[in-house]
Protein backbone atom coordinates (compact mmCIF):
# COMPACT_ATOMS: atom_id res chain seq x y z
CA UNK A 1 0.00 0.00 0.00
CA UNK A 2 2.76 2.33 0.88
CA UNK A 3 5.02 1.23 -1.55
CA UNK A 4 6.60 4.25 -3.65
CA UNK A 5 8.84 4.15 -6.31
CA UNK A 6 11.94 6.98 -7.66
CA UNK A 7 11.12 7.64 -11.09
CA UNK A 8 12.85 10.14 -13.66
CA UNK A 9 10.27 12.91 -14.88
CA UNK A 10 10.51 12.79 -18.60
CA UNK A 11 7.24 15.26 -19.39
CA UNK A 12 5.44 17.72 -18.01
CA UNK A 13 1.43 19.01 -18.55
CA UNK A 14 -0.78 20.70 -16.56
CA UNK A 15 -1.91 18.54 -13.64
CA UNK A 16 0.88 15.77 -13.85
CA UNK A 17 4.02 15.03 -15.55
CA UNK A 18 5.06 11.69 -17.26
CA UNK A 19 7.49 9.98 -14.94
CA UNK A 20 10.37 7.51 -16.27
CA UNK A 21 10.81 4.34 -14.43
CA UNK A 22 13.69 2.37 -16.11
CA UNK A 23 11.86 2.58 -18.95
CA UNK A 24 8.29 2.09 -18.07
CA UNK A 25 6.58 5.36 -18.55
CA UNK A 26 3.77 6.43 -16.25
CA UNK A 27 1.82 9.50 -15.73
CA UNK A 28 1.68 11.22 -12.26
CA UNK A 29 -0.03 13.76 -10.83
CA UNK A 30 1.96 16.78 -9.48
CA UNK A 31 1.10 19.57 -7.71
CA UNK A 32 2.43 18.36 -4.14
CA UNK A 33 5.91 19.21 -5.02
CA UNK A 34 7.69 21.74 -7.56
CA UNK A 35 9.96 19.80 -10.12
CA UNK A 36 11.59 20.11 -13.21
CA UNK A 37 12.50 17.58 -16.28
CA UNK A 38 14.86 15.65 -15.26
CA UNK A 39 14.49 15.64 -11.48
CA UNK A 40 14.17 12.28 -9.92
CA UNK A 41 10.88 11.88 -7.82
CA UNK A 42 9.25 9.60 -5.60
CA UNK A 43 5.73 8.39 -7.01
CA UNK A 44 3.15 6.70 -4.86
CA UNK A 45 -0.45 5.63 -5.75
CA UNK A 46 -0.07 7.96 -8.90
CA UNK A 47 0.64 10.87 -7.29
CA UNK A 48 4.16 12.88 -6.92
CA UNK A 49 4.82 12.86 -3.05
CA UNK A 50 8.20 14.41 -2.75
CA UNK A 51 11.94 15.06 -5.07
CA UNK A 52 15.07 13.40 -4.39
CA UNK A 53 18.17 14.62 -3.39
CA UNK A 54 21.18 13.90 -4.78
CA UNK A 55 24.42 12.91 -3.26
CA UNK A 56 22.59 9.74 -1.25
CA UNK A 57 26.21 7.45 -1.63
CA UNK A 58 27.86 10.14 0.33
CA UNK A 59 24.96 10.42 2.90
CA UNK A 60 25.23 6.66 3.63
CA UNK A 61 29.37 7.23 4.74
CA UNK A 62 28.35 10.03 6.83
CA UNK A 63 25.64 8.38 8.41
CA UNK A 64 27.79 5.36 9.54
CA UNK A 65 30.17 7.09 11.05
CA UNK A 66 28.06 9.02 13.39
CA UNK A 67 26.91 5.52 13.84
CA UNK A 68 30.75 4.25 14.39
CA UNK A 69 31.06 7.80 16.59
CA UNK A 70 28.24 7.94 18.49
CA UNK B 1 32.84 7.22 -6.94
CA UNK B 2 34.77 3.87 -6.77
CA UNK B 3 36.14 5.05 -3.63
CA UNK B 4 32.92 5.49 -1.93
CA UNK B 5 31.71 2.13 -3.21
CA UNK B 6 34.52 0.43 -1.12
CA UNK B 7 34.04 2.52 1.52
CA UNK B 8 30.24 1.50 1.64
CA UNK B 9 31.61 -2.45 0.74
CA UNK B 10 33.59 -2.59 3.84
CA UNK B 11 30.84 -0.76 6.26
CA UNK B 12 28.24 -3.58 5.29
CA UNK B 13 30.85 -6.05 5.93
CA UNK B 14 31.28 -4.31 9.78
CA UNK B 15 27.50 -3.79 9.75
CA UNK B 16 26.70 -7.61 9.32
CA UNK B 17 29.76 -8.62 11.90
CA UNK B 18 28.17 -6.25 14.26
CA UNK B 19 25.18 -7.64 14.00
CA UNK B 20 25.83 -11.17 13.96
CA UNK B 21 28.73 -11.29 17.05
CA UNK B 22 25.54 -9.20 19.48
CA UNK B 23 26.21 -10.92 22.97
CA UNK B 24 24.37 -8.41 25.28
CA UNK B 25 20.68 -7.95 26.74
CA UNK B 26 17.97 -8.87 24.22
CA UNK B 27 16.57 -6.06 22.38
CA UNK B 28 13.64 -5.43 20.07
CA UNK B 29 12.79 -2.71 17.34
CA UNK B 30 9.41 -2.71 15.80
CA UNK B 31 9.91 -2.16 12.32
CA UNK B 32 6.01 -0.67 11.91
CA UNK B 33 5.24 -0.07 8.39
CA UNK B 34 4.21 -2.97 6.01
CA UNK B 35 6.57 -2.44 3.12
CA UNK B 36 9.95 -2.20 5.58
CA UNK B 37 8.47 -5.85 6.63
CA UNK B 38 8.52 -6.86 3.19
CA UNK B 39 11.83 -5.64 2.53
CA UNK B 40 13.46 -7.29 5.35
CA UNK B 41 12.22 -10.34 4.52
CA UNK B 42 13.09 -9.75 1.08
CA UNK B 43 17.01 -9.15 1.78
CA UNK B 44 17.04 -11.58 4.51
CA UNK B 45 17.83 -9.51 6.72
CA UNK B 46 16.41 -11.26 9.59
CA UNK B 47 18.82 -13.73 8.88
CA UNK B 48 21.56 -11.77 10.04
CA UNK B 49 20.70 -11.41 13.53
CA UNK B 50 22.13 -12.89 16.33
CA UNK B 51 19.78 -14.55 18.60
CA UNK B 52 19.93 -11.67 20.93
CA UNK B 53 18.62 -9.16 18.28
CA UNK B 54 14.97 -9.33 17.27
CA UNK B 55 12.77 -7.32 14.23
CA UNK B 56 9.08 -7.28 14.75
CA UNK B 57 6.85 -6.24 12.61
CA UNK B 58 4.22 -3.35 13.59
CA UNK B 59 0.73 -2.24 13.20
CA UNK B 60 1.61 -0.33 9.54
CA UNK B 61 0.04 -2.16 6.84
CA UNK B 62 -3.27 -0.40 6.17
CA UNK B 63 -5.15 -3.27 5.13
CA UNK B 64 -4.37 -5.53 8.06
CA UNK B 65 -5.56 -2.72 10.57
CA UNK B 66 -8.85 -2.15 8.84
CA UNK B 67 -11.52 -4.01 11.12
CA UNK B 68 -13.86 -5.75 9.29
CA UNK B 69 -17.37 -3.23 9.81
CA UNK B 70 -15.12 -1.34 7.05
CA UNK B 71 -14.75 -4.40 5.39
CA UNK B 72 -18.50 -4.81 5.43
CA UNK B 73 -19.77 -1.45 5.08
CA UNK B 74 -17.97 -1.72 1.20
CA UNK B 75 -19.70 -4.53 0.62
CA UNK B 76 -23.09 -3.13 0.83
CA UNK B 77 -22.07 -0.27 -1.20
CA UNK B 78 -21.23 -2.29 -3.56
CA UNK B 79 -24.43 -4.34 -3.76
CA UNK B 80 -26.60 -0.81 -4.09
CA UNK B 81 -27.41 -0.37 -7.42
CA UNK B 82 -25.88 1.97 -9.74
CA UNK B 83 -22.94 1.83 -7.43
CA UNK B 84 -19.58 0.29 -8.05
CA UNK B 85 -16.82 0.11 -5.24
CA UNK B 86 -13.22 1.46 -6.40
CA UNK B 87 -10.02 -0.14 -4.76
CA UNK B 88 -6.61 -0.73 -4.35
CA UNK B 89 -5.99 -4.68 -5.10
CA UNK B 90 -5.04 -5.31 -1.46
CA UNK B 91 -8.15 -4.77 -0.14
CA UNK B 92 -9.70 -7.53 -2.57
CA UNK B 93 -9.44 -10.70 -0.34
CA UNK B 94 -9.41 -9.48 2.89
CA UNK B 95 -12.59 -11.49 4.72
CA UNK B 96 -15.38 -9.42 5.86
CA UNK B 97 -17.99 -10.55 8.65
CA UNK B 98 -19.29 -12.91 5.65
CA UNK B 99 -16.97 -12.86 3.09
CA UNK B 100 -14.52 -10.51 0.92
CA UNK B 101 -15.33 -7.75 -2.00
CA UNK B 102 -13.70 -10.41 -4.40
CA UNK B 103 -16.72 -13.37 -3.44
CA UNK B 104 -18.99 -10.50 -3.62
CA UNK B 105 -17.95 -9.47 -7.09
CA UNK B 106 -17.90 -13.35 -8.38
CA UNK B 107 -21.45 -12.34 -7.33
CA UNK B 108 -22.13 -9.71 -9.38
CA UNK B 109 -21.33 -7.22 -6.88
CA UNK B 110 -19.46 -3.77 -8.76
CA UNK B 111 -16.23 -4.13 -7.41
CA UNK B 112 -13.44 -1.92 -9.92
CA UNK B 113 -9.46 -1.95 -8.65
CA UNK B 114 -7.12 0.42 -9.75
CA UNK B 115 -3.22 1.29 -9.43
CA UNK B 116 -4.23 5.17 -8.56
CA UNK B 117 -7.00 6.89 -7.06
CA UNK B 118 -6.66 9.46 -9.84
CA UNK B 119 -8.24 6.54 -12.14
CA UNK B 120 -11.63 6.92 -10.90
CA UNK B 121 -11.83 10.33 -13.22
CA UNK B 122 -11.18 8.28 -16.15
CA UNK B 123 -14.08 5.92 -14.99
CA UNK B 124 -16.56 9.07 -14.27
CA UNK B 125 -15.90 9.54 -17.84
CA UNK B 126 -16.66 6.33 -19.26
CA UNK B 127 -19.83 5.84 -17.49
CA UNK B 128 -21.33 9.27 -15.19
CA UNK B 129 -24.50 8.46 -14.31
CA UNK B 130 -22.98 5.81 -11.95
CA UNK B 131 -21.91 6.53 -8.24
CA UNK B 132 -18.16 5.83 -7.78
CA UNK B 133 -17.54 5.31 -3.82
CA UNK B 134 -13.30 4.72 -3.39
CA UNK B 135 -11.97 2.82 -0.57
CA UNK B 136 -9.70 5.47 0.83
CA UNK B 137 -7.67 3.46 3.84
CA UNK B 138 -4.12 4.21 4.34
CA UNK B 139 -1.66 5.99 6.59
CA UNK B 140 0.07 9.62 6.24
CA UNK B 141 1.57 8.76 2.88
CA UNK B 142 -1.71 8.03 0.63
CA UNK B 143 -3.85 10.70 2.61
CA UNK B 144 -2.28 13.67 0.05
CA UNK B 145 -3.14 12.09 -2.65
CA UNK B 146 -7.10 11.44 -1.54
CA UNK B 147 -6.70 15.05 -0.72
CA UNK B 148 -5.63 16.08 -4.67
CA UNK B 149 -8.89 13.57 -5.99
CA UNK B 150 -10.89 16.12 -4.09
CA UNK B 151 -9.26 19.33 -5.59
CA UNK B 152 -9.91 17.59 -8.99
CA UNK B 153 -13.41 16.54 -8.19
CA UNK B 154 -14.31 19.93 -6.97
CA UNK B 155 -12.39 21.95 -9.98
CA UNK B 156 -14.53 19.32 -12.49
CA UNK B 157 -17.47 19.39 -10.63
CA UNK B 158 -17.90 15.64 -10.69
CA UNK B 159 -20.41 14.92 -7.98
CA UNK B 160 -20.85 11.21 -8.14
CA UNK B 161 -17.53 10.71 -6.23
CA UNK B 162 -17.45 9.59 -2.48
CA UNK B 163 -14.75 8.11 -0.34
CA UNK B 164 -14.89 5.80 2.19
CA UNK B 165 -12.53 6.78 4.72
CA UNK B 166 -10.16 4.42 7.23
CA UNK B 167 -7.62 6.64 7.02
CA UNK B 168 -4.98 6.22 10.14
CA UNK B 169 -1.86 8.51 11.34
CA UNK B 170 1.30 7.07 13.03
CA UNK B 171 1.90 8.85 15.91
CA UNK B 172 -0.94 7.52 18.07
CA UNK B 173 -0.68 4.36 17.80
CA UNK B 174 3.25 3.99 18.12
CA UNK B 175 1.75 5.40 21.85
CA UNK B 176 -0.22 3.51 22.05
CA UNK B 177 2.25 0.70 21.81
CA UNK B 178 5.04 2.26 24.16
CA UNK B 179 2.23 2.86 27.04
CA UNK B 180 0.79 -0.91 26.56
CA UNK B 181 3.77 -3.38 27.48
CA UNK B 182 4.84 -3.40 24.09
CA UNK B 183 8.61 -4.47 25.44
CA UNK B 184 10.09 -2.86 22.22
CA UNK B 185 13.10 -0.81 22.70
CA UNK B 186 13.44 1.08 18.99
CA UNK B 187 11.30 1.75 16.03
CA UNK B 188 11.88 2.16 12.34
CA UNK B 189 10.00 4.82 11.34
CA UNK B 190 8.01 4.34 8.38
CA UNK B 191 10.03 6.48 5.12
CA UNK B 192 7.25 7.10 3.13
CA UNK B 193 5.55 8.80 5.94
CA UNK B 194 7.93 10.69 6.81
CA UNK B 195 8.12 11.62 3.49
CA UNK B 196 5.07 13.53 3.76
CA UNK B 197 5.15 14.24 7.34
CA UNK B 198 8.87 15.40 7.96
CA UNK B 199 10.99 13.29 10.68
CA UNK B 200 10.14 15.53 12.96
CA UNK B 201 6.64 13.60 13.36
CA UNK B 202 8.69 11.41 15.66
CA UNK B 203 10.69 13.51 17.98
CA UNK B 204 8.08 13.90 20.78
CA UNK B 205 7.54 10.10 20.98
CA UNK B 206 11.36 9.56 21.59
CA UNK B 207 11.48 12.49 23.83
CA UNK B 208 8.71 11.27 25.78
CA UNK B 209 9.02 7.58 25.90
CA UNK B 210 12.50 7.40 25.94
CA UNK B 211 12.82 5.10 22.48
CA UNK B 212 15.11 5.87 19.78
CA UNK B 213 13.73 6.00 15.81
CA UNK B 214 15.60 5.46 12.93
CA UNK B 215 13.78 6.59 9.74
CA UNK B 216 14.49 4.07 7.28
CA UNK B 217 14.40 3.64 3.23
CA UNK B 218 13.60 0.83 1.22
CA UNK B 219 16.79 -0.47 -0.58
CA UNK B 220 18.80 -3.17 0.87
CA UNK B 221 21.48 -1.21 2.13
CA UNK B 222 19.87 1.74 3.05
CA UNK B 223 17.21 -0.32 5.41
CA UNK B 224 20.14 -2.45 6.49
CA UNK B 225 22.29 0.98 7.74
CA UNK B 226 19.33 2.35 9.29
CA UNK B 227 18.27 -1.62 11.22
CA UNK B 228 22.04 -1.20 12.27
CA UNK B 229 21.97 2.20 14.17
CA UNK B 230 18.61 1.96 15.49
CA UNK B 231 20.01 -1.35 17.22
CA UNK B 232 22.98 0.83 18.43
CA UNK B 233 20.61 3.37 19.65
CA UNK B 234 18.40 1.20 21.21
CA UNK B 235 21.79 -0.30 23.12
CA UNK B 236 22.76 2.86 24.12
CA UNK B 237 19.67 3.61 25.67
CA UNK B 238 19.51 0.94 27.25
CA UNK B 239 23.00 1.04 28.61
CA UNK B 240 21.95 5.12 29.60
CA UNK B 241 24.73 6.46 27.65
CA UNK B 242 22.74 8.75 25.81
CA UNK B 243 18.94 10.38 25.04
CA UNK B 244 16.81 8.82 22.55
CA UNK B 245 16.33 10.70 19.00
CA UNK B 246 14.94 10.74 16.12
CA UNK B 247 17.81 9.63 13.11
CA UNK B 248 16.85 9.76 9.25
CA UNK B 249 18.81 7.18 7.64
CA UNK B 250 16.79 8.20 4.56
CA UNK B 251 18.04 11.72 3.59
CA UNK B 252 17.34 11.43 -0.42
CA UNK B 253 13.67 11.73 0.33
CA UNK B 254 13.22 12.26 3.79
CA UNK B 255 13.65 15.98 5.47
CA UNK B 256 13.16 17.25 9.13
CA UNK B 257 9.84 19.13 7.94
CA UNK B 258 8.57 16.77 5.18
CA UNK B 259 6.08 18.03 2.17
CA UNK B 260 4.47 21.15 4.04
CA UNK B 261 2.21 21.86 0.54
CA UNK B 262 0.70 17.87 1.06
CA UNK B 263 0.18 18.45 5.06
CA UNK B 264 -1.43 21.73 3.66
CA UNK B 265 -3.88 20.26 1.60
CA UNK B 266 -4.91 17.14 3.66
CA UNK B 267 -5.33 19.74 6.76
CA UNK B 268 -7.79 21.52 4.16
CA UNK B 269 -9.72 18.21 3.46
CA UNK B 270 -9.67 16.04 6.82
CA UNK B 271 -9.76 17.07 10.27
CA UNK B 272 -8.40 14.63 13.13
CA UNK B 273 -10.61 11.97 14.40
CA UNK B 274 -10.58 8.89 16.40
CA UNK B 275 -10.08 5.41 14.34
CA UNK B 276 -10.34 1.77 15.39
CA UNK B 277 -7.12 -0.47 14.80
CA UNK B 278 -7.58 -4.07 14.66
CA UNK B 279 -6.46 -5.60 17.76
CA UNK B 280 -5.97 -2.16 19.88
CA UNK B 281 -9.43 -1.02 19.48
CA UNK B 282 -10.43 2.83 19.32
CA UNK B 283 -7.48 5.23 19.76
CA UNK B 284 -8.00 8.56 19.99
CA UNK B 285 -7.14 11.36 17.37
CA UNK B 286 -5.24 8.82 15.33
CA UNK B 287 -7.01 8.96 12.59
CA UNK B 288 -8.46 11.76 9.95
CA UNK B 289 -12.13 11.76 8.77
CA UNK B 290 -13.24 14.16 5.82
CA UNK B 291 -14.34 17.85 7.14
CA UNK B 292 -17.86 18.85 8.06
CA UNK B 293 -17.91 21.18 4.60
CA UNK B 294 -17.14 18.12 2.43
CA UNK B 295 -19.09 15.52 4.09
CA UNK B 296 -21.25 15.28 0.63
CA UNK B 297 -17.87 13.47 -0.40
CA UNK B 298 -18.22 11.09 2.46
CA UNK B 299 -19.81 7.75 2.11
CA UNK B 300 -20.41 6.50 5.32
CA UNK B 301 -16.87 6.44 7.11
CA UNK B 302 -17.31 7.10 11.03
CA UNK B 303 -18.00 4.58 13.02
CA UNK B 304 -16.88 2.12 11.46
CA UNK B 305 -15.30 -0.11 14.71
CA UNK B 306 -16.61 -3.58 15.22
CA UNK B 307 -14.08 -6.11 14.20
CA UNK B 308 -15.56 -9.75 13.85
CA UNK B 309 -13.13 -12.86 13.49
CA UNK B 310 -13.55 -15.22 10.44
CA UNK B 311 -11.67 -17.75 12.42
CA UNK B 312 -11.86 -17.98 15.92
CA UNK B 313 -8.63 -19.06 16.55
CA UNK B 314 -7.04 -16.43 14.06
CA UNK B 315 -4.43 -14.00 16.15
CA UNK B 316 -4.08 -11.34 13.66
CA UNK B 317 -4.60 -8.81 16.42
CA UNK B 318 -1.46 -10.01 18.61
CA UNK B 319 0.85 -9.81 15.78
CA UNK B 320 -0.03 -6.59 15.04
CA UNK B 321 0.39 -5.36 18.09
CA UNK B 322 3.84 -7.19 18.20
CA UNK B 323 2.83 -9.65 21.02
CA UNK B 324 2.98 -12.86 18.66
CA UNK B 325 5.05 -13.63 15.60
CA UNK B 326 2.95 -14.74 12.79
CA UNK B 327 4.37 -18.39 13.41
CA UNK B 328 2.60 -18.83 16.54
CA UNK B 329 -0.70 -18.84 15.12
CA UNK B 330 -1.82 -21.86 14.52
CA UNK B 331 -3.58 -21.47 11.83
CA UNK B 332 -0.53 -20.29 10.02
CA UNK B 333 0.58 -21.92 6.86
CA UNK B 334 -2.00 -24.80 7.79
CA UNK B 335 -5.59 -23.37 7.64
CA UNK B 336 -4.60 -20.07 7.13
CA UNK B 337 -2.60 -19.70 3.75
CA UNK B 338 -2.48 -16.57 0.70
CA UNK B 339 -4.79 -18.87 -1.70
CA UNK B 340 -7.65 -19.14 1.82
CA UNK B 341 -6.84 -16.30 3.99
CA UNK B 342 -8.31 -16.43 7.37
CA UNK B 343 -7.24 -12.63 8.09
CA UNK B 344 -6.01 -9.61 6.51
CA UNK B 345 -2.42 -10.11 7.69
CA UNK B 346 -2.18 -13.27 5.28
CA UNK B 347 -3.76 -11.21 2.50
CA UNK B 348 -1.37 -8.53 1.58
CA UNK B 349 1.61 -8.61 0.61
CA UNK B 350 2.81 -6.37 3.44
CA UNK B 351 1.55 -8.42 6.24
CA UNK B 352 3.46 -9.46 8.47
CA UNK B 353 2.00 -13.13 8.08
CA UNK B 354 1.91 -13.22 4.09
CA UNK B 355 5.55 -12.46 4.92
CA UNK B 356 6.89 -14.73 7.11
CA UNK B 357 4.66 -17.83 4.99
CA UNK B 358 6.23 -16.60 1.93
CA UNK B 359 9.75 -15.96 2.69
CA UNK B 360 10.19 -19.18 5.41
CA UNK B 361 10.90 -16.64 8.27
CA UNK B 362 10.84 -18.13 11.82
CA UNK B 363 12.18 -14.80 13.53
Amino acid sequence: MCVALPGKVVEIYEKDALVDFSGNRVRAISGLVPIAVGDYVLVHAGCILQKLSAGEARDMIELFEEIEQA
Amino acid sequence: MTDFKIDMDRQITKIKAWLAAYDGPDISIMEVCGSHTAAISKYGISGLLSPRLHLISGPGCPVCVTPTAYIDRLLELSLEPGTTVVTFGDLMRVPGRARSLADARSEGAQVEMVYSPMDILRLVKEQPQRRFVFAAVGFETTTPVYAMLLEQLIEQKIENVQLLTALKTMPEVIAWLCENGSGIDGFLAPGHVAAVTGAKLFEPLAARYQVPFGVAGFEAKELLLAVYGTFRAAVRCREDRGRADVKNYYPSVVTHEGNELAQRIVDKYFEVSDAAWRGMGVIPASGRLLRAEYAGFDAGSASLIQDHRKNQACRCDQVLMGRCLPGDCPLFGTVCTPQNPQGACMVSEEGSCHQYLMYHRTR
